[in-house]
Parts: structure tokens; C-alpha cells; sequence
């Protein structure tokens, strides 16, 4: 059994990138997936948290009570959730929007500036599925595989594109990260792992071949909500 | 009869409690939703109002609130769709006039609660199971009813296909009484093709329009129904009424009218009930309970197990009729029955009463606003097993 645990703040998708990780694992990887999510009156701009468990057998108690996986994508996020995972756990963070943190006691600690690339993307709203394919690619939890096949039907039929790419870039920069890039051209980012100075100013770019995509003002960003699919 | 295919998105989708309860009304072959948005419970009128132009005709109407709510779909079960109205604490307490009327009218319909905590507006987004005696008695007058509880989006869909047959069946509105938990929790949700999903059938007058009488019971006390306007005389009142339909005013007609309510859903509720059992024979203590909490209280029963104690569990899908005969073979059989739920003693008093001092019965009570913590049940058991 994985209990997962991503968080950010309302608006960043954060239950939408939950919502496909639950449904990757349960429509396509064979498994079972149960996602419940923290929910306030207040939404966008405050803390909040998808949890996810994903297991091989049928989910019976719903709740995430221990996370061997927390996503952290705002600061909020990171000082309510962060230490509230298992020792051998991992943990995922925004590198721009994490940035005081302890090193945590975990077993894996992994940072992607994901808003980052969502905005050279051209959308900062796709920095949850950045997120997603850097969950992926540092997880074993998902197959990339079925990660593939769950997001077209779950994104608007007009941003599957875009949400394909942000998933890629996001995979890759995981791979990368892990050493596992198959094109060896590839710049290798420096590791990231013990984590002691991944969010304080680190300026890695995910990769030179990334496209300098315009950049989001937020004159985008607010206004397309991206609606639930299935 | 079967499923309309056009209303039945087969295949397996992802799906929380909410989107999972209106594709069963849909699959079930609801075609008409009045409602007033409230949370927890507005992504059901969301989904249902997004799918309805896609299935063959339908409407959806959001009303000024939830008396106009509960009212219209009085009306448009009587046009001839099966409707369903969707709401919670707050809007449930305001349809509990129009509900009795509907019992009164002995009209099919489905009302679905996502319980949240209460009194009052209470807490909008969090849980609460503090519905359910108001499910029971929240309208005035004497009746009965049936209410279902599910624990999951896979049995929000399934019991809302359950909830409409019901509904059908004994011609009185059938509550599908859900939480918060259950509502925003999402879950595999596998809708079967529509030859695989058996639907109760109106029970529809075929005889000569002018020998029909809205009110004349069948054998099972079930009268026939006619669409309003279709060619058959009708008449239907909140007033006691007789065969025709007519007010009649006096004590005869009274328990005539108000014994047959009760007794076609009393005298079947053995019929009606669904319960789920697990590893009850020979056990010490059962826990008994529904909803959301029966997923809460597993870890805590898997931990008393695993202690070598003789944990059995019980979970009430059906709350209303009460399980009742049942839970009074039961607890002649256990030393002790453990009820956690989300308020302060309600199914527990029904339950303390089927007892009837064969079992001890312990409450495990929780206000609202998050579920039990496991530790809590699990100190219940123990306290059985003293």
C-alpha cells in the first residue's frame, strides 16, 4: 500500500494532479486507488491536500494516516505536511515555492522547479501535471505508461497537448535527475538527493533543449479553469 | 425491465460519491432533478445537469430552493419520469413537508442527503451522520420509509439503481442517505452495460380509463399509478383520502389509508433489508454500522483480530426499515454489539432497543466534522468483550 499525500494551495490543481494519479492507478495500472481530499469553503490561496492511497488489493479504511509520499508545491503546504511522512518516504517539492525548508528525514528528497516549466510552457496552470510526470518518473507507484493514457481523458480536450508536453518535461527532468535520461547527450542536472540546499536559489534548468516558451504573466492563468474530466 | 442504454456510460471511470450517485439515477432511468445547490451534495445536480442533454431527453431545474425542490419532483414523477431531488442538512430539513406529502401521495421518488455536521448550517464541508432520525421521523404524521446508506462511489452508483427500484416497488420516496466522506471520495466506479442493470418498473394502470381508482390497493397494497392528464380521472391530495382519491375526512378512512403506508413497507422490511456480515457466527462482539464509519471501524476490527478476540461485523445498508429482525437474532447470540456513528446516539437507541437486553450495546459517538479515530472503536470493542 502507497499512502501519498500532495499539497500545494487552491488553484494549483493540486487535487486534479491526486485525482490522476488515483485514476492512472485504477483505470489503467490495475490497482486500487482511493483519493479523499482536504476541502475548506475557502479555496483558492489557502493550504490544501489530495491524499491518495493506491494499493494491489481492494482499499478498505479510505485514509492516508502515514505518507510514504508527500508532493509539497507551496511553503504552507511544505511547513503542515512536510515532516508528516515515514522515514524511508519520499518527498517531492516545487524548488520556487518551497524555499526555507529543514532537511527532512526522509529517505528520498527530490526537487523540480515545476511552476517554472509551466510557465515556459506558456500556462503556469500545467505546473500540477509537471508535477505529475516528476511523480511518476520518481515513484514507482505509476507507470508512465498509464500515466499516458489517463491524462487525455482527463484534462479539457483543448489543453491535452500542452498537458501531454508538461507531463514529458516533467518525466524527463525526473529521469534526469535519477540518471536514467536514455538520451545521453543530455545535460545531467547535478543530484539533488540529501536535499540540503535544493530549494535555497538552486537555478537548475531542467535540460538545454527545453523551448523558451512565452512566459505567463498571469494575464492566463486565473482565468482558465481547467474542468473536471473523468 | 432493463436499463436505457442512452442513460448508462458503461465502463469503468473514476469517479467520487457525488458524479458515481447521478450516473446511477441516470442509469436508472431518472430523467428529471429539481435542487438548490448545496455542499456537500451539489456536484450530484452538477453531473447530472452536464449528462442530462446527452441522454435522450430530460431536465434539470434549479429551483428557488428546496421546498420548490422537493415539490417538483412530486410533479414530475406524476407527469411520468422518475425524478430524484439531491441535498443536505439544511435543504433536507426543508423538504421534510413536501416528503410527507409525497409518502402521503405514495409517490416514487429518490431524495439523496450528503450528510454534513449540523444543527443548522453547521459544517458545510465536513461529514456528519446526524440525518438519520430526521430520515426516519423528520416529517410529520405517521410512516414509514426507506432510507440506504453507501460506503462507497461503486455503492453510490449501485444503490441509487437500488434506491429507484425501492422507490417504484412500494411507491414511496426512498432516501439514499450519504455523508461528506462518501460524497467527495473518489473511487473506481464500474458501470455495467445496460442489459445487466434490472430495473423495477412503474407500476402503471392498464385497465379502462374509466374504471380506474388512484388509490384502490392491489393484493401487495400497492395502488396503480397513471400519468397525470393521460386519459384516466385522477385526483391526489396531502388530505386523508379514499380509493378515488378524495378527501374524506373521518377516522375510518384515517386507518384505512394510514395502516396501509405503514404496512406495505413494515410487513416487507425483511424483504427491503440489506445487510453486509463478516465473520459474525461465533463471535464475542459485532460492530454494527453504516456509511462512511463502517470503512473507519475496519482497522480497529482487523486489530482486535489479530488479538485472537472474536470481532464480527454487521454493517446496515438499509437503515430504514430497520434491520430489525436481524440484529434481535444477533444479539442473542454476542455478548456485546459496538455502534459507531457520527452523532450522539441514533441508530444505537434502535439498536439498543432490538437488543432488548440480550446484548449490552455500546456507543461509540463522534459529533462530526472528521471520522472516528480507530482507537476509539477499538477501545468500544474492548469494552464489549469486559
Amino acid at each position: 500500500m502507497n499512502e501519498i499525500r500532495i499539497s500545494g494551495f487552491g488553484g494549483q490543481g493540486i487535487i486534479k494532479c491526486g485525482y490522476i494519479v488515483g485514476k492512472t492507478a485504477s483505470l489503467f495500472d490495475g490497482k486500487f486507488a482511493t483519493l479523499t481530499q482536504s476541502f475548506g469553503p475557502e479555496a483558492r490561496g489557502s493550504a490544501c491536500s489530495a491524499q491518495v492511497l493506491v494499493d494491489d488489493e481492494p482499499i478498505r479504511y479510505p485514509y492516508v494516516t502515514t505518507p510514504d509520499t508527500v508532493v509539497a508545491m507551496s511553503q504552507e503546504a511544505y511547513d503542515r505536511f512536510g515532516a508528516d511522512i515515514t522515514q524511508d518516504g519520499t518527498l517531492l517539492i516545487d524548488e520556487d515555492l518551497v524555499k526555507s525548508l529543514e532537511p527532512p528525514k526522509v529517505g528520498k528528497f527530490y526537487s523540480i522547479p515545476a511552476t517554472r516549466i509551466a510557465e515556459q510552457l506558456g500556462l503556469r496552470l500545467v505546473a500540477n501535471i509537471v508535477m505529475f510526470g516528476f511523480f511518476t518518473a520518481m515513484t514507482d507507484i505509476i507507470t508512465p505508461g498509464a500515466a499516458r493514457e489517463a491524462l487525455p481523458s482527463s484534462v479539457p480536450a483543448r489543453f491535452v497537448e500542452l498537458n501531454m508536453k508538461a507531463f514529458e518535461q516533467g518525466y524527463e527532468y525526473g529521469l534526469a535527475v535519477l540518471g536514467k535520461l536514455p538520451d545521453g547527450g543530455e545535460e545531467k542536472p547535478e543530484e539533488t538527493k540529501s536535499g540540503a540546499n535544493a530549494g535555497a536559489g538552486s537555478k537548475r534548468e531542467a535540460g538545454s533543449k527545453k523551448a523558451k516558451g512565452k512566459s505567463s504573466s498571469g494575464k492566463n492563468t486565473g482565468k482558465k479553469k481547467a474542468t473536471q474530466g473523468e | 425491465m432493463k436499463a436505457d442504454p442512452r442513460g448508462v456510460l458503461t465502463g469503468a471511470h473514476y469517479l467520487d460519491g457525488d458524479h458515481a450517485a447521478a450516473e446511477g439515477g441516470l442509469a436508472a432511468g431518472c430523467r428529471f432533478l429539481a435542487g438548490y445547490p448545496i455542499t456537500p451534495s451539489t456536484e450530484v445536480a452538477e453531473r447530472f445537469a452536464a449528462r442530462i442533454p446527452k441522454v435522450g431527453g430530460g431536465v434539470f431545474i434549479q429551483m428557488e430552493d428546496e421546498l420548490a425542490s422537493m415539490s417538483a419532483i412530486l410533479g414530475g414523477a406524476w407527469a411520468g419520469k422518475k425524478s430524484m431531488t439531491v441535498t443536505s442538512g439544511p435543504g433536507f430539513s426543508l423538504m421534510m413537508e413536501n416528503l410527507g406529502l409525497g409518502i402521503m401521495m405514495e409517490v416514487p421518488t429518490v431524495i439523496i442527503n450528503v450528510q454534513r455536521g449540523g444543527p443548522s448550517t453547521g459544517l458545510p464541508t465536513l461529514p456528519g451522520q446526524a440525518d438519520m432520525m430526521q430520515a426516519r421521523w423528520g416529517s410529520h404524521g405517521d410512516y414509514e420509509i426507506i432510507a440506504i446508506c453507501p460506503s462507497s462511489p461503486q455503492e453510490a452508483f449501485d444503490y441509487m439503481i437500488t434506491a429507484f427500484n425501492f422507490s417504484e416497488k412500494y411507491r414511496v420516496p426512498t432516501l439514499v442517505m450519504m455523508d461528506e466522506c462518501v460524497g467527495h471520495m473518489t473511487e473506481k466506479v464500474v458501470i455495467p452495460p445496460a442489459d445487466e442493470i434490472e430495473l423495477t418498473p412503474r407500476k402503471e394502470y392498464t385497465g379502462p380509463p374509466e374504471e380506474y381508482l388512484p388509490y384502490l390497493p392491489d393484493k401487495d397494497m400497492i395502488p396503480w399509478m397513471t400519468k397525470a392528464g393521460d386519459g384516466t380521472r385522477f385526483h391526489t391530495t396531502g388530505l386523508t383520502h379514499d380509493e378515488k382519491g378524495y378527501p374524506v375526512m373521518n377516522a375510518d378512512c384515517q386507518e384505512t389509508l394510514v395502516r396501509r403506508l405503514i404496512d406495505k413497507i413494515r410487513k416487507n422490511a425483511d424483504e427491503i433489508a440489506i445487510v453486509e456480515e463478516e465473520e459474525v457466527d461465533g463471535a464475542d462482539v459485532v460492530l454494527i454500522s453504516y456509511g462512511i464509519s463502517s470503512r473507519v471501524a475496519i482497522p480497529a476490527i482487523e486489530r482486535a483480530r489479530r488479538e485472537g478476540l472474536k470481532v464480527g461485523s454487521l454493517r446496515l445498508v438499509t437503515v430504514w426499515p430497520f434491520p430489525e429482525t436481524r440484529v434481535r437474532e444477533l444479539a442473542k447470540n454476542v455478548k456485546a454489539l459496538v455502534i459507531p456513528e457520527m452523532n450522539y446516539g441514533q441508530i444505537y437507541y434502535e439498536i439498543e432497543r432490538c437488543a432488548a437486553g440480550n446484548a449490552r450495546t455500546i456507543l461509540v459517538p463522534h459529533g462530526g466534522g472528521w471520522v472516528h479515530d480507530v482507537n476509539d472503536v477499538y477501545a468500544g470493542i474492548k469494552e464489549g468483550l469486559k
